[in-house]
């Protein structure tokens, strides 16, 4: 499938051996682009094809009772600026105060700007969420997403191929994304470095579009440039309808174009990996880097491959050798473009149900979009979460990335959906536990790192 | 951009595996949208916590690093927090593919040397020695040996000449592109449904 993608975008090559791969579309939002329109101006360029952008600010806007304006400071005038550069450049921008605003890796396939078969790239290296769509989708720096927008095209060295076949029914409260934290710690933080991986097997075949992006989501925590998804009925079945997606004759003339664009059966790999889906157990990451990571009931290794152990462990606060169950924790997160869609929010709201946050445990839900948002509350879920003591708030990235004023303080210990452990990741000392949305639940529930197993 | 010359200079070492770019620059300086003197933030929490390494205004024009150096985020802002630190050649075993990219589109060299000879330039750093670098043979230098590294052609070409890659793309592929997007637009066109709608018509 990468083979086909790659193929059906070069637009020329070099001596070198790179391809100069045509960009289909490209996300903006607020943080990554402000030096990528510097770049334009400098060189006097305009854009090559506006209809191809859209825009969105999400990282630095805050999701705690948000009014707008938003106060003055650093955030406002980040998001003014998107705004400003938006209209000089005629990009369409997602307004704050519109329900299509959230994450941006959320309201791209809800709004069916991704599609199967296309190049889509923005500033964030989540950006392999859209791979899910069997788009091939990767993040880029600002001076790319500068380059993208005055040439649409990027130079790209050829990936090497990794299959990662998951066969098998998970076990009740395992989600997709304990398979990403299983094959992440599996393989490590490097393991696909040079790699796309393309998930395949019955566990993907069954899992629905939300679970298929988590899945992608963290392709790139294990060094992969992104992750592919083939797609099928249920891809298109997501799509129909949707704003942005093809209609009418268009919509049945991509339809069998976006068929042909599976792997073909003897397709070869440079990688193969094969994991049995029905053994993997609820996951917690350990450490301050998703490989360090283990199911929720084995003790932490006192050895790990790689320098950082004792120092991870050291900043963590934490033991080898006893398991993280049972650890208290103080700070419950579930969002993120990793797990803030509407199915990430009935996993967790399953498990809260007649049920009271632990003391001391702030508990937080952020929708990852305005949309998402609207229909949670229209399920009853917002009812739930709230009665339960969680803090309900608007859309955005909030505590995945500590820039918007949600943050976790130093030494505290949060157990959260998000897709990165690292050192300050949700502000300076904070301690932070990857886990899935029911995971997080159980755990805001028990006060303490739970197996949600024996919560159901 | 400036184009890449031969370099003698001092290295800093930085031995940890997965030096993510988090850590290189914490999330809430993003919030800054210049590129330009961003050399106070670099590694500003390993800072604050007592590690003086590097950062708080202190560099060195090599770094010679550990595995994965670079990982995580795409965040641009690491790469010109280091440029700002005066680094302009960093060494590690492997990097994170996009922090590397960004290297490249920001004239710094981001060599691979070997695990095995790696050792070799910490000790050499710390010892506080020079090195020299040179991008065309693809060594650097220390005590009279030349260690070798690797790094994509096209990006020792690039960093050697000093190209702007965006307005070569424009110079050189402009044919290129229009050959391909009428391709595309004959055999996908829904994915050109919207370029049909009015056209910017606002100072561009």
């Amino acid at each position: 499938m990468y083979e086909k993608l790659w193929n059906s975008h070069v637009v020329a090559g070099d001596p070198t051996g790179r391809a100069l791969i045509y960009i289909d579309r490209h996300l903006l939002h607020e943080v990554s682009t402000p030096q990528s329109f510097e770049l334009l101006r400098a060189n006097k360029l305009t854009l090559h094809r506006p209809a191809t952008q859209l825009a969105v600010a999400d990282h630095a806007v805050p999701t705690r009772a948000r009014t707008l304006p938003l106060p003055s400071g650093l955030a406002r005038n980040q998001v003014a600026l998107l705004e400003a550069n938006c209209a000089e450049f005629c990009i369409e921008l997602l307004p704050l105060d519109d329900i299509r605003q959230g994450i941006v890796h959320v309201i791209s396939p809800e709004q069916g700007f991704t599609l199967p078969g296309i190049t889509l790239v923005c500033g964030d290296s989540h950006t392999a969420t859209h791979g899910a769509f069997g788009a091939l989708a990767f993040g880029i720096g600002a001076s790319e997403c500068g380059t993208v927008m005055a040439t649409q095209c990027l130079w790209q060295n050829c990936a090497k191929t990794m299959r990662v076949q998951f066969d098998g029914i998970l076990q009740h409260g395992v989600s997709t994304k304990d398979l990403i934290l299983a094959l992440i710690g599996q393989i490590g933080a490097a393991g696909a470095s040079g790699h796309v991986i393309e998930f395949a097997g019955s566990t993907i075949s069954a899992a629905s579009m939300e679970a298929r992006m988590s899945l992608c989501n963290m392709a790139i925590e294990a060094g992969s440039r992104t992750g592919l998804i083939a797609p099928d009925d249920t891809t298109f079945n997501y799509l129909h309808g949707r704003p942005r997606a093809p209609e009418g004759p268009l919509w049945d003339k991509a339809i069998s174009s976006w068929q042909k664009l599976p792997s073909d059966p003897d397709s070869l790999f440079d990688l193969e990996l094969s994991i049995d889906a029905t053994s993997v157990a609820p996951q917690v990451s350990w450490g301050t880097s998703p490989d360090q990571v283990g199911a929720v009931d084995v003790p932490v290794p006192h050895s790990f491959d790689g320098s950082g152990t004792v120092k991870a462990l050291s900043y963590m606060g934490i033991e080898a050798g006893r398991p993280l169950e049972g650890l208290p924790i103080d700070y419950a997160f579930i969002g993120s473009c990793t797990n803030g869609r509407i199915e990430d929010l009935r996993a967790a709201a399953t498990i809260i149900r007649g049920r009271k946050v632990a003391p001391k445990v702030t508990a937080l839900v952020v929708p990852g979009s305005g949309e998402v948002k609207a229909q949670a509350e229209a399920e009853g879920l917002a009812t739930i979460f709230k009665a339960a003591g969680f803090e309900w708030h608007d859309s955005g990235c909030s505590l995945c990335v500590a820039m918007n004023g949600d943050l976790v303080p130093p030494g505290k210990r949060s157990i959260s959906t998000s897709n990165r452990n690292f050192e300050g990741r949700q502000g300076p000392g904070a301690r932070t536990h990857l886990a899935s949305p029911a995971t997080v639940a159980a755990s805001a529930i028990a006060g303490c790192i739970a197996d949600v197993r024996k919560c159901l | 951009m400036t184009k890449f010359s031969s370099l003698t200079a001092n290295a800093i070492s930085l031995p940890d595996d997965d030096v993510d770019t988090d850590i290189i620059y914490p999330a809430r300086f993003l919030l800054i949208t210049k590129r330009e003197g961003l050399a106070r933030y670099a590694f500003a929490d390993r800072v604050s916590n007592g590690d003086k390494r590097i950062g708080d205004g202190h560099g060195a024009p090599i770094l010679i690093a550990g595995r994965n150096f670079g990982c995580g985020s795409s965040r641009e802002h690491a790469v010109w927090a280091l440029a700002a630190l005066g680094v302009k050649a960093i060494f590690a075993p492997s990097f994170g593919e996009i922090f590397r990219t960004n290297c490249a589109n920001n004239g710094i060299l981001a060599g691979i040397v070997a695990e095995e000879r790696i050792a070799k330039l910490h000790m050499t750093a710390n010892a506080g020695e020079e090195f020299s670098v040179d991008l065309t043979e693809q060594t650097v230098s220390c005590n009279g040996e030349a260690i070798p590294f690797l790094i994509g052609e096209a990006e020792r070409k690039s960093l050697l000449n000093g190209w702007n890659e965006t307005t070569r793309i424009l110079s050189l592929h402009a044919q290129h592109i229009a050959q391909f997007e009428q391709k595309q637009r004959a055999e996908a066109p829904w994915l050109w449904a919207n370029d049909t709608k009015k056209e910017c018509t606002e100072n561009v």
